[in-house]
């Protein structure tokens, strides 16, 4: 039996955090886990910054939500600023370095940064950083496998944008084949 | 002996209708409710909807109607009778629901309630009592009552620089385009009677039309707590309240439709009734449906 | 078995009450339980009589349901702390008359406008004083998103059952959440309950009937209240309801319903790891507070301790019931604050070291006394 993964996706509002939460979560509940999803709500999802707790488990969650998490996603340099001294020792950090510095302070974690942000503009998939960041997510802990995490996406865009599911593959391969080096 | 029950066998020619029970009224001498409430059963009776009404009564005087009327009743919190009466209508809009209401449960604490369920044009019928005074707790003013009446908390004559001026409802509630029919009649003559009674039917046949929100107004008399005779009481009425309190209908959309649909306009300047769904959309929706 | 789908807890509540029958909502909107009222206004106009009405305010939103239930419809409206308050009237007037309802109450941070964070501090409001007058409602608490939706049909049929409201009491993190959640199945409408006492109006079957809470005559009010209260009665003795977990050997049991006993379920989950042995008693029933199952923890236990997102309002009922016999410890966050796992757990060791603490985040900050 897998340790429970707590997960903490941050960044600006509209950079799509939550629906990235929710491809890991769908993920989660198609391998048939405990899983949990938590949205930042209120003023926050107004403009300022999004974030969103995700739990993966094969027990019972007890709390949803992550103060402590193992893997950060940060897509914003305020997210990375407020989150980044409560992963736990060990715990992974993905930084979008488009959006956040590419060195961390942190000696104690295993960071990761993808230039997420221009690696979408390059492809032309604008917006799809967050699934180029849960691509590489996967390819780093293999939360689930590529085949679940593809019928994740499908069960997360919403029926009307159906059409939108193939550029997010794409993100998520992109993601998933881009080798960074620790910093 | 024979002859005498023969005599009494006479023609009927006055009784108590049958939406309204045999049962003691609690109002006091000369109180234009009873007046009223018999015209409300009348109207029930010679509708035969006494089988499908449900009968709202909140707070003050009107509270007790619910023992009054044959027809099922449910009494409400003070000035909530319309979002009762809209649960009801919503839940069974086969049923004829109706309010029974005071001035200040309908003008004062119930206002917003009251002007909702108009501008929905929720399909329900109120009967406001308006006597310029609260009957109930002793006589305090009311939101109707007029500039320099006297009450027990206007002792001085209600002065407008402090308290402000009495609201005119049937007018406020004829600029809602919801509000079917507002009329407001009184009953201090058999002539106001008849045309009272006239009002209240047309307003249950608005309900089994489906055209919308009705009120019917009564100017109403409250001679324990004005201090007067039935008789002065009636008088003071037609002196003082009649003339901040015009009768007559105030807005009547269906009849107005339908004589400008008679000369031929198409295009009635004010809104029909019932405005069909029309299709104004955000542009957020507009985004999800493409 | 049927598909788990991933739901929001409002959404998974919402949809659970079209299913359990409900086919009127009455609601305003307030954070953070917008979704069950945009949930119903999708839902509720594809459901062969379905109203979904946004009323003018809370105070008439709870009178439409007050009406909708005199007509014997299943209806419910939902709010948040603020508006619960403005419903209070209604539902003092739905006890004294008599009538079922589903009210639900996504609490957020008070008092006054507070803020929108969970909190679980309307836990008096809810089975002390949800009204004016001598009175209860059923109140059930969820703790998972899967609850939320199983507790909707429950509320309803005890609430026709007794006639009496029933609310959901939960808070902004249930309601926002998603999981994985196994929807009820629909309830057949033949299955509804009769409700002979309804407002249909008499159709010349019967005799006409009034729905009332309005007794002038002291010694018939009386009558009327004191044949609610035995009604109440049979409520305490049958619906208490409680999850126990790990409460066999359990030196020290935490006692923490709805989103605070998540929190704690971690929390044991790690002292257990550490060979504590402490257990968690979760109330489902607020009101009827399930003090049957925490009277047979008593012989077993040497202290309790209440975790909450409040200044302290279950631990009364707690206290009330261990009566005494044991220390009843607290530990708590409020204002919206969720207390950590860590945090619950370092309360369970000072407990289970045999200290009797009272730790409420102000104290913390005067005194240093910090969990």
């Amino acid at each position: 039996m897998d340790k429970p993964m707590n997960i903490m996706l941050a960044g600006f509002g509209g950079q799509g955090i939550l629906f990235a939460g929710k491809i890991i979560a769908n993920a989660g509940l198609i391998d048939g886990r405990e899983i949990s999803w938590l949205p930042s709500y209120g003023p926050e999802m107004r403009g300022g910054t999004a974030n969103c707790s995700v739990v993966l488990s094969d027990e019972v969650i007890g709390s949803p939500l992550v103060t402590t998490p193992d893997v950060l996603i940060a897509m914003n340099l305020p997210s990375y600023e407020r989150f980044i001294n409560s992963v736990v020792p060990g715990g992974v950090v993905i930084a979008d370095s488009t959006m956040v510095g590419s060195c961390t302070m942190r000696r104690d974690i295993e960071y990761f940064a993808i230039p997420a942000t221009a690696l979408a503009e390059k492809n032309e998939i604008q917006g799809l950083a967050n699934v180029i960041c849960i691509g590489k997510l996967l390819a780093l802990t293999g939360f689930s496998s590529e085949d679940v995490v593809k019928q994740a996406i499908d069960k997360s865009v919403s029926a009307k944008h159906q059409d939108l599911a193939e550029a997010n593959k794409r993100a998520l391969q992109i993601g998933e084949a881009w080798a960074t080096s620790e910093c | 002996m024979s002859s005498v029950s023969e005599s009494l066998k006479s023609p009927v020619l006055f009784e108590r209708p049958q939406a309204l029970a045999d049962v003691l009224t609690n109002y006091c001498p000369g109180c234009s409710h009873g007046i009223i409430q018999r015209l409300v059963a009348e109207a029930i009776d010679d509708l035969e909807i006494e089988g499908r009404t449900v009968g709202v009564c909140p707070v003050g005087c009107s509270v007790t109607a619910y023992d009054f009327y044959n027809c099922d009743m449910a009494q409400a919190a003070h000035g909530r009778a319309p979002a009762v009466a809209t649960g009801m209508k919503r839940a069974h809009p086969e049923n004829i629901i109706f309010t029974y209401q005071g001035d200040g449960d309908l003008a004062s604490i119930g206002m917003a309630e009251t002007v909702h369920a108009a501008t929905r044009g929720e399909n329900i019928t109120v009967f406001f009592v308006n006597n310029a005074i609260y009957g109930m707790t002793g006589g305090q003013m009311a939101p109707t009552s007029i500039p320099g009446q006297v009450t027990q908390t206007s002792p001085y004559g209600r002065d407008v620089t402090t308290a402000g001026y009495p609201i005119r409802v049937c007018e406020l509630l004829s600029t809602l385009d919801g509000t079917a029919l507002a009329q407001r009649v009184t009953v201090d003559c058999p002539k106001n009677v008849r045309i009272a009674k006239k009002a209240i039917k047309k307003a249950f046949e608005y309900q089994i039309e489906r055209r919308g929100f009705s009120i019917i107004e009564i100017v109403a008399t409250c001679p324990t707590n004005w201090g007067l005779s039935p008789d002065a009481a009636f008088k003071w009425l037609d002196e003082n309240l009649l003339p901040y309190y015009p009768l007559g209908v105030h807005c009547d959309r269906p009849a107005e439709a339908a004589a400008a649909a008679e000369q031929g306009d198409k295009d009635p300047a004010k809104p029909p009734v019932l405005v069909d769904q029309v299709a104004v959309r955000t542009p957020q929706q507009a985004r999800t449906d493409a | 078995m049927a598909e788990k789908v991933l739901m929001k807890g409002n959404e998974a509540l919402a949809e659970a009450a079209v299913r359990a029958g409900c086919k009127l909502f009455f609601g305003y909107p307030i954070t953070p339980q917008t979704e069950v009222a945009a949930y119903m206004s999708k839902r509720l106009p594809k459901v062969e009589g379905g109203v979904y009405l946004q009323a003018e305010s809370e105070v008439a939103a709870i009178n439409m349901v007050y009406g909708a239930s005199a007509s014997g419809a299943r209806v419910m409206t939902s709010s948040s702390s603020p508006g619960v308050s403005l419903k209070q009237e209604g539902i003092s007037y739905l006890i004294g008359s008599d009538l079922p309802a589903l009210i639900v109450n996504i609490q957020r941070g008070g008092p006054g406008l507070g803020g929108i964070q969970p909190s679980q501090a309307d836990y008096w409001q809810a089975t002390r004083a949800v009204g004016h007058g001598d009175g209860h409602i059923i109140v059930l608490a969820p703790s998972t998103v899967q609850e939320m939706a199983d507790l909707v049909a429950l509320a309803f049929e005890l609430g026709d059952k007794y006639r009496m409201p029933a609310m959901i009491l939960a808070d902004g993190l249930l309601g926002q959440m998603m999981e994985p959640v196994v929807l009820p199945d629909v309830l057949d409408s033949a299955a509804l309950p009769d409700k002979p006492w309804a407002l249909t109006g008499h159709q010349g079957q019967r005799r006409h009937q009034t729905i009332n809470s309005l007794h002038l005559d002291a010694q018939e009010l009386e009558n009327s209240i004191i044949r609610r209260f035995e009604r109440y009665e049979t409520v305490r003795l049958v619906e208490q309801r409680a999850e126990c977990y790990l409460t066999d050997d359990a030196d020290v049991v935490v006692v923490a319903y709805g989103a605070a006993s998540r929190v704690v379920r971690s929390a044991v989950n790690h002292a257990r790891d550490e060979g504590l042995k402490v257990g968690l008693i979760r109330p489902i029933t607020l009101w009827p507070f399930p003090t049957q199952a925490i009277d047979l923890q008593i012989e077993k236990s040497q202290a309790f301790l209440a975790v909450e997102f409040s200044m302290g309002q279950m631990v009364d009922d707690v206290r009330l019931v261990v009566n005494g016999r044991r220390p009843v410890s607290f530990f708590a966050h409020t204002g919206g604050i969720v207390p950590t796992p860590e945090e619950v757990v370092v309360a369970i060791r000072r407990v289970i070291a045999g200290e009797q603490i009272d730790i409420v985040p102000f104290k913390s900050k005067l005194t240093g006394d910090r969990a």
